[in-house]
Formats: structure tokens, sequence, C-alpha cells
């Protein structure tokens, strides 16, 4: 099953003499995978190649010291010119994405235009300040203003930031910070990347590659959802020349720099020609020798079940934050009814977890108060000692679109901890209706007492990542702690193998909902450990599929008892 | 001086969506409008400037304009502020 595209395959991204595919199949598409002016490498952590030139995020600009203005009327044009560029490049962008995504935008372009704000910037700088400094200015003073009106309008000064920097950056003359749009496809480099700036990834996006985060970080999940090719904790990427056409490899982690154009096109020709081959992957989950694994798809809402490539055998995770994200007050019961009834008209096995939200996944609407520690802090389950009306209301929604679709959806709680907190969520699942409910594995603490939780619960789904992070003390963005939150440490793999043990006992399924089961290389080996379901990224499951059929439950077995050693 | 007093319908108040469709139609009308929540008074087509008024569902807000037109667009703007602009948001959805 080797990439037969890959007749110079240095041995990098596979695994040399062992009977699991090179990871992705992907392989250098002629020649050793490095560039004219040599390779860089980090940790990949999304299968794929691509190549093309780089493009970095840019910063918020720097103020220069302020410069004596000769000629104020000059300063007053770039004034304007500014905050019309700036509005002009959010309503191209507007018009792009469509949908919600417009409104806000244009709703930033609307301030950028405000009558208020040019009088105040073109008058600071008819008085005789530089382009920029009115500019700064004039935003500050009405960043401040909004900020003091608190709530909903402080919240609204980020915005301001935003466009403020955009401003400056224009009058400054540089490239606008945020996403670069260059309109043609590209590699895009940062040192690192929040939710908010992934949000707006657009198609020309070929490849991630990061100076920080680790193989858990925001990067690395988005990057595997969307089957990007990506490369965390990168040193010297921030060095490489803008637009040098550089190779990156998502598996091994390596980045070929200075490639030529037709070596950046033999790559990206390869890697389609991989992706077709998957593509057209389907069946269930099996070992080579049958043993039945369960291939679940990880959702945030229906419009991540395109009926195309649901083909896996249901919904492993079915993640509601996203129906809470950016709200300001929670979502009515009849909104959530609505959204769970999508996804369960369409998938019959569907298991849904309750609001997963916290501190470091801050939901606005639940005002929660700043933590010093918000990963060991309230977040999960745990928020329902301070809200419990927002669980009640998703498991009544959760229940009626049951009854509205004729369909049994599952149920699990995030971030359960004890077995009295499993017992208490499964007794008020099933109070609502829900015949089978189970809880995540995310704490050492309830992995050590897995026996007991499956005498309250129906079935257990493991959590690597949050799993990985709590049990190694180890932040799971941290890049310098990348080795700790590696899942194939023995000790994460000894908690798993605790669960998979209990779930045998006791006749109930345990999944693996994390990073680790979307990993072709990992894949086998949780199931060595007698995980009976693994659920990931959609684009994951071809990949797995193939690792999985290519072993017998028994090389399973001995990866699994050779990785605990 | 022409003049409207209306209560803000929409849930949410003049905030996000309803205030820039309010920020749109104030640039349409052609006529310079003011609005006032209490003391505070801002142009309408403002939108730093109607989001600092803080107005909330049932705020009470006066329009004002002079001139040829003004009562015509005080009139649209009047009646843009009384429906519930976030609820129309939902229907669309």
């Amino acid at each position: 099953m080797a990439d037969d595209t890959t007749p110079h395959h240095a041995g990098s991204g596979g695994t040399g003499a062992d009977s699991v595919p090179p990871p992705g199949g992907s392989g250098p598409a002629g020649g050793p995978w490095t560039g004219a002016t040599g390779r860089l490498s980090g940790l990949g952590v999304s299968q794929g190649r691509a190549a093309g030139p780089v493009l970095r995020m840019a910063g918020p600009p720097a103020l220069p010291a302020p410069r004596a203005v000769t000629d104020p009327d000059a300063e007053a044009a770039t004034v304007s010119g500014a905050l019309e560029s700036v509005a002009a490049d959010l309503n191209r962008r507007a018009k792009a994405a469509g949908g919600e995504a417009a409104e806000i935008l244009e709703a930033l372009a609307m301030i950028a235009e405000d009558p208020m704000l040019l009088e105040e910037a073109e008058r600071l700088a008819r008085e005789g300040s530089d382009a920029p400094h009115a500019l700064d200015a004039a935003f500050t003073g009405h960043r401040e203003a909004l900020a003091a009106l608190g709530g909903y309008l402080a919240e609204r000064a980020a915005d301001l930031d935003d466009l403020r920097h955009r401003a400056v950056a224009f009058a400054l003359g540089l490239p606008m910070p945020g996403l670069p749009d260059p309109g043609h496809p590209y590699v895009l480099a940062a040192a690192d990347l929040s939710p908010a700036d992934t949000a707006g990834l657009g198609p020309d996006v070929l490849a991630l590659v990061t100076e920080r985060g680790g193989p858990t970080s925001h990067t690395a999940i988005l990057a595997r959802g969307r089957g990007l090719p990506a490369v965390v904790a990168c040193d010297g990427i921030m060095a490489v020349g803008e637009g040098t056409v550089i190779g990156v490899d998502g598996g091994t982690g390596e980045i070929a720099v200075g490639l030529t154009t037709p070596e950046a096109a033999e790559v990206n020709e390869a890697d389609r020609a991989r992706r077709a081959r998957l593509a057209a992957s389907e069946g269930p989950g099996l070992t080579s020798d049958g043993h039945p694994v369960k291939l679940l798809h990880n959702i945030g809402s229906a419009a991540d079940l395109r009926s195309e490539e649901l083909r896996a055998e249901g919904v492993g995770l079915f993640r509601t934050e996203f129906l809470f994200l950016d709200r300001k007050q929670a979502p009515s019961f009849e909104e959530q009814v609505a959204a769970y009834a999508e996804v369960f008209r369409r998938v019959e096995h569907v298991i849904v977890r309750t609001l997963d939200a916290g501190t470091d996944k801050p939901l606005p609407f639940l005002g929660l108060p700043e933590e010093d520690n918000p990963a060991l802090g309230v977040r999960g389950l745990r928020v329902d000692r301070l809200l419990p009306d927002v669980l009640d209301t998703q498991l009544d929604a959760i229940a009626a679109a049951a009854r509205e679709t004729g369909t049994r959806p599952e149920v699990m709680a995030p971030m359960v901890t004890t077995v009295a907190e499993a017992g208490a969520f499964a007794r008020r699942a099933r109070a609502k209706g829900i015949t089978r409910v189970g809880v995540m594995v995310e704490v050492p603490a309830a992995a050590l007492r897995a026996s007991r939780l499956l005498q309250e619960v129906d079935f257990l789904s493991i959590g690597t990542n949050d799993l990985a992070q709590y049990t190694f003390a180890a932040d799971r963005q941290h890049s310098s702690l990348a080795d700790l939150l590696d899942p194939c440490q023995p000790a994460l793999l000894e908690l798993i193998a605790m669960c998979a043990r209990a779930g045998r006992e006791a006749g109930k399924p345990v999944g693996v909902c994390g990073e680790a089961a979307g990993d072709p290389l990992l894949a086998p080996l949780l199931v060595g450990l007698g995980v009976t379901s693994l659920s990931m990224a959609p684009v994951c499951v071809p990949l797995v599929r193939e690792a999985l059929a290519s072993l017998t439950f028994e090389q399973c077995r001995e990866r699994a008892l050779a990785a605990l050693e | 001086m022409a003049q409207r007093t209306v209560v803000v319908a929409s849930a949410s108040g003049l905030h996000a969506r309803p205030a820039k469709l309010f920020v749109q139609a104030a640039v349409k009308v052609g006529v310079p409008v003011t609005i006032r929540a209490g003391e505070k008074s801002v142009p309408a087509k403002s939108m730093l400037g109607v989001l600092s008024l803080g107005a909330v569902h049932g705020t009470e807000v006066t329009l004002e304009a002079d001139g040829p037109g003004a009562d015509e667009a005080l009139d649209t703007l009047a009646a843009l502020l009384s429906r519930d602009l976030d609820a129309e948001e939902a229907l669309d959805g």
C-alpha cells in the first residue's frame, strides 16, 4: 500500500518496514524533501503535502514617533483615504464571505466610514498631527468611550482596535494586519493562530505553519478538520522571506524552503491524487481480520454533515457549543430543538455532547468570572454548578428534538470528574427521556474510576487532548511541552487501557473522540487497547479506515502492548 | 424642527444588526437626522454614535430633522425602530 507516486521516498514520512501505510501516503514528488535554500522542521500535525508562496500574518502596526507635518491638508487626505480603503476592503470581503460573516464585516465597514470618526481624525490632522497619529487618537477616543459603557459595547472596543490597526497600517504603507488575502493560493505562516484568525481562513490557504503551538493546539485541530497540511512548533518560519515558495509536509513536519514553481506544482498534483484516492474509500471500520471498530464523525452542526461525505457510521461527537458561540443570550429552547433535530433527521446514531464551555472557551452569555487558571476552573459540566438552567434547557431540547424526529440520540457530559457527577448527570438526562447516557473521560480521576462510572452510565468517550493535558500537567497550547502531549505517552495509554478494560467487563462501549482517534498511526494502537469506536474529523475517516484495514486485530494488540512498555 | 419619539422594539436593542439597519437607512434618507436618548444626541448616520447611546429594548429615543423631506425621513426611520429587527433576522435564517 506504499504510495506509488513517490519513487524517491526518503522514508521520513513512512514507517519503514512496518506494515502501516505512510501517513496520508504522502511522499516527495521527486527528489529529497528540501528546497534550494534548505529546510526547516517542526511538528507535523495534519497529514498531507502542499507547496506555494509563504505569506505571513502581519501583526498590529507599531506607531512610529510623531513626525513634523508640513502639509496638514495632505495628512487629512491620507486620513480619509485610509478609512475609505479599510471600509472598501471590509466590504469586498463581506461580498466574498456572504451570510452572517458578511453582516459582521459590513457593520465593521460602517464603523470605519463613521462620519464622527472621520471628522475627529481629520480635525486632528488639520491641527498638525501626522495621519497615523491622528487616526490612532481618533480611534482611541471612541474606543475608550465604548469601553466605558461596558457590557456589549465594551466587546465592540476590540472591533475598534482591529479597525485602528488596519487604518494605521494603511497610513504607514504597511501590509494590512490579519490574514493575507493576495487573491492566489499561499501557505500561511504565523507566530500562532487564534480561533478568531482561523475562522476567517479562505480557500486560498494551502497549508499552515506556525512558530508556536502543539499537536492539540487550535491550529492543529482546525487544519485536520479542513484537511489542510499543517506544521506547528516550527522554529525559523517567521524568518523565511515573504513570498518564498515552500513545501509543507504535515506528516513529518518538514518544510522545504525555496522550491521552484514546477516543483511546487508537482507536490500539489501528487497530493490531489492522494486525496482523490482517499475520498473514494468507504464502508464500516474493520481490521483486516474483520474486527469491527465504529468510525464516527466529530461535528459542530448539521452544516458539517454534507451527505456525500458522511461515510462514517454515525456521529460520535456533536459539539453543541458552536450553537452558543458569539451569543449575547443563550439560544432559546426552540432554536436548540431545531438545530438538534436537523442533525438527528440526517444521522441515525448521534452522540450529543452537552455544552462544553468555561473560561478557557468563554461564552459571553454565561458571564463567568475570570479565573487565574481556566483549564483547572469552571468548565464543561462544572458550569452546571453555577448555571443549572443551561443544562436543563439543553437536555429538554435534545429530548424534544428526539421525539420530533423519532430518533434515539445519546448524550454525554464533558469534563466529568467523579462518579457522583456522572450519576447525577445520568439521572437528569434519563428523567428527561434520553435513554442512553455517557460521560467523557478527560480527567485522570475519571479514568481511574472507569469501572464505577460504567455502573452509572451506558458508555464512555475519551477526550485524549484534555486527558493528556491533565495527566501530564502540560498546557495543550504550550509548544515547548509538545513531547509531553504526545498521545503515545505510556501513562496516557495506560489510562485509556483502563477505561477500555472497564468497558469490556461491563459489556459497554468505550470510544475515543480526541485528536488521537483521527491519527492513522495511533488509531490501530487505540483499537489494540480495546477501544470500540473512534470519532474524528470527517476528513480523517478514510485514512483511519485504510490504516485499520491493513492490520489484524492481533497486530493492533501487539502495537498497543509495545507502546505500553 | 420635526420630531418623532419612538420606543426601540428590537429584542437586542439598538446594537448589532438593528443598529446597522438603522444607520444604513439613515444614510439613505438623505436628510441629516439626529437621534437622542436621554441627554445624548448623535447623528443617525454615525454607527459609533448610535451604538454609544446604549439604547436597549424599550428605550425611548427621539429623532429630529429639519427642512424639506424631514417628515418623510423621520417617518421611515421611526417605523424601522418600532419593528423587532432581531425577530426578522430569525425569520431570514
